[in-house]
């Protein structure tokens, strides 16, 4: 049995009036890589908006059920504190256009007002940058400006200053979707050396990349979670119609 | 398509591009004609003296413009430090809740506030400031050019942070930030351009303004460095210069006039350093 990371219990979301996920139980395992996959506006992108609070943010936004972070109630714990643990990275590449590299994957602390010494900054940011296997490429140019790089570059730019913040789980809310098919499989080889060191969660419409990198995948169709598994089992034999329909092209 | 009417439309397509071209001139022409003028009025009476020196009684010769200089530095210093934080976090406000009765009302006040004629807002400065200390100051005629700045900030940073793009903010909050630190550490930063160019902007509105001053800072002979007593700037200068009978004066009020334009210029120029410096790529 694997250790759970991440509880997910009887578990919706709301815009107003309207539900967009249904009563959701998925468990996410210590240092896996968990897909969340299904056709657009199935809820997957607002399930990992919970998990780290960020849905609450939109106006009319609500939630019922829990969610526990290693035991922990995450909605009854500081929004900040959840983030911390729970690093994000999103579909656009989005690093602060007025720092530096360096100071981008710092961003965590500098901004959270928490001091470090300059050579344990130092170490944080070559670190997070060897592990987002950004560090040769940029170690030269850390001082320019983030958005000098390529937009593969600026994504590992986002997944480096994530991990900054040594999280315990990392959310990729479709984090190719806005990259070149090279900077893509570049991104995908760096999720699978990631799951070391971080469990992931990694939202896709693109049924491949969760069959290439995913150790569990869950199929969303319509805001209900309709089958979790491994994802090998999930992929050759899917026990719902809909997930079949779904893996073989005749919705989505 | 026959060859008559393709010939037809590229001489109008030329001839467009000519009145475009006609047009844009004409309309740029009135500031050389204001610039040249002005400058060959008025440079002959500017040199060290004039920069340095006080005005003189009328019939005595030479005398300068220093207290109406330090003057208007004075004003402007005491009109930013109170519209600058004001119209700022008005701006935050507008950009961060576009909807709601108070929002509306707020753009509301804000644009009529833009539309207030400064005569009036001189009155109201005076009748606030003025009546209330009893004398004329300069700290009343910085709240007077602060009235006028503050809606020209707040539409300058309403409008620069609304297009700093949502996922900015979501890259902050995400990793934890609280949301004043993501206001004030990553949003106003990332604007911080478009913020100081309408804050130059607005300087250099208001450092011409003289019927806000006429009943608050007042004008004075002297060198003054006191908030609170009656003070001399560069505009007031020129027009009570100006409308005086003396051809000496008239001399010296074309000198301030250069020099006025001078810092205006000058000050139009900054915001394209800092434009180019601290523009943000998103």
């Amino acid at each position: 049995m694997e250790s759970a990371v991440l509880k997910i219990e009887n578990f919706s979301a709301f815009f107003g009036e309207n539900q967009v996920l249904k009563e959701i139980d998925l468990s996410i395992s210590r240092n896996r890589i968990t897909a969340i996959m299904g056709p657009s506006g199935c809820g997957k992108t607002t399930l990992i908006r919970c998990i780290n609070r960020m849905h609450e943010l939109i106006p009319n936004a609500g939630v019922s059920g829990k969610i526990f972070l290693d035991n922990e109630d995450i909605y009854a714990t500081d929004p900040i504190i959840v983030r911390r643990q729970i690093g994000m990275v999103f579909q656009k590449p989005n690093p602060f256009p007025m720092m530096s590299i360096y100071d981008n994957v710092i961003a965590g602390y500098n901004l959270n007002g928490i001091r470090l010494a300059k050579d344990e900054k130092d170490r944080v940011v070559e670190e997070s940058l060897r592990k987002a296997a950004l560090w040769e490429e940029v170690k030269e140019a850390l001082h320019r400006r983030g958005t000098f790089l390529s937009g593969g570059q600026q994504q590992r730019l986002c997944i480096a200053r994530a991990l900054a913040m040594g999280p315990a789980v990392l959310l990729l809310d479709e984090p190719t979707s806005a990259l070149d098919p090279k900077a893509t499989s570049h991104i995908e080889e760096l999720i699978v050396q990631l799951k070391d060191t971080v469990t992931i969660v990694l939202v896709t419409h693109n049924i491949g990349q969760a069959a290439r990198v995913s150790d569990f995948t869950a199929f969303l169709y319509l805001g209900e979670l309709i089958e979790f598994g491994p994802t090998g089992r999930l992929f050759t034999a899917p026990k719902d119609k809909r997930t079949e329909e779904y893996l073989t092209g005749k919705f989505g | 398509m026959d060859e008559s009417s393709v010939r037809r439309r590229i001489l109008w397509d030329k001839l467009f591009k000519g009145i475009i071209i006609l047009l844009t001139f004409c309309s740029i022409l009135p500031m050389f004609f204001i610039l040249f003028f002005i400058t060959s009025k008025g440079i002959s009476a500017v040199n060290w003296s004039f920069l340095t020196q006080l005005p003189k009684p009328v019939g005595e010769m030479g005398g300068g413009i220093s207290n109406a200089i330090i003057g208007t530095f004075m004003l402007v210093a005491i009109s930013t430090v109170f519209s600058v934080p004001l119209g700022i976090f008005a701006g935050i406000f507008l950009s961060e809740y576009r909807n709601g009765r108070f929002v509306y009302f707020t753009r509301l006040c804000v644009e009529t506030l833009q539309g207030i004629p400064s005569i009036v807002i001189g009155i109201v400065a005076y009748m606030w400031v003025v009546v209330q200390m009893g004398s004329f100051s300069a700290l009343s005629g910085g709240v007077a050019l602060g009235l006028m700045m503050l809606p020209v900030i707040v539409t300058a940073t309403e409008e620069t942070l609304k297009l700093i793009p949502e996922g900015l903010r979501e890259a902050s909050l995400a990793l934890g930030v609280s949301y004043p630190r993501t206001i004030l550490k990553v949003i106003l930063p990332a604007g911080l351009s478009g913020i100081l160019t309408g804050i130059l902007l607005s300087i250099a509105r208001v450092a011409g303004e003289t019927a806000p001053l006429l009943f608050t800072a007042f004008g004075s002979p002297f060198m003054n460095l006191h908030i609170l007593k009656p003070i001399n700037s560069l505009p007031l200068m020129i027009f009570n210069y100006a409308t005086s009978p003396y051809p000496e004066w008239h001399t010296l009020a074309w000198g301030a006039s250069f020099v006025l334009i001078v810092f205006v210029l000058g000050l139009n120029l900054l915001t394209k350093v800092v434009i180019k410096r601290w523009k943000v790529q998103f």
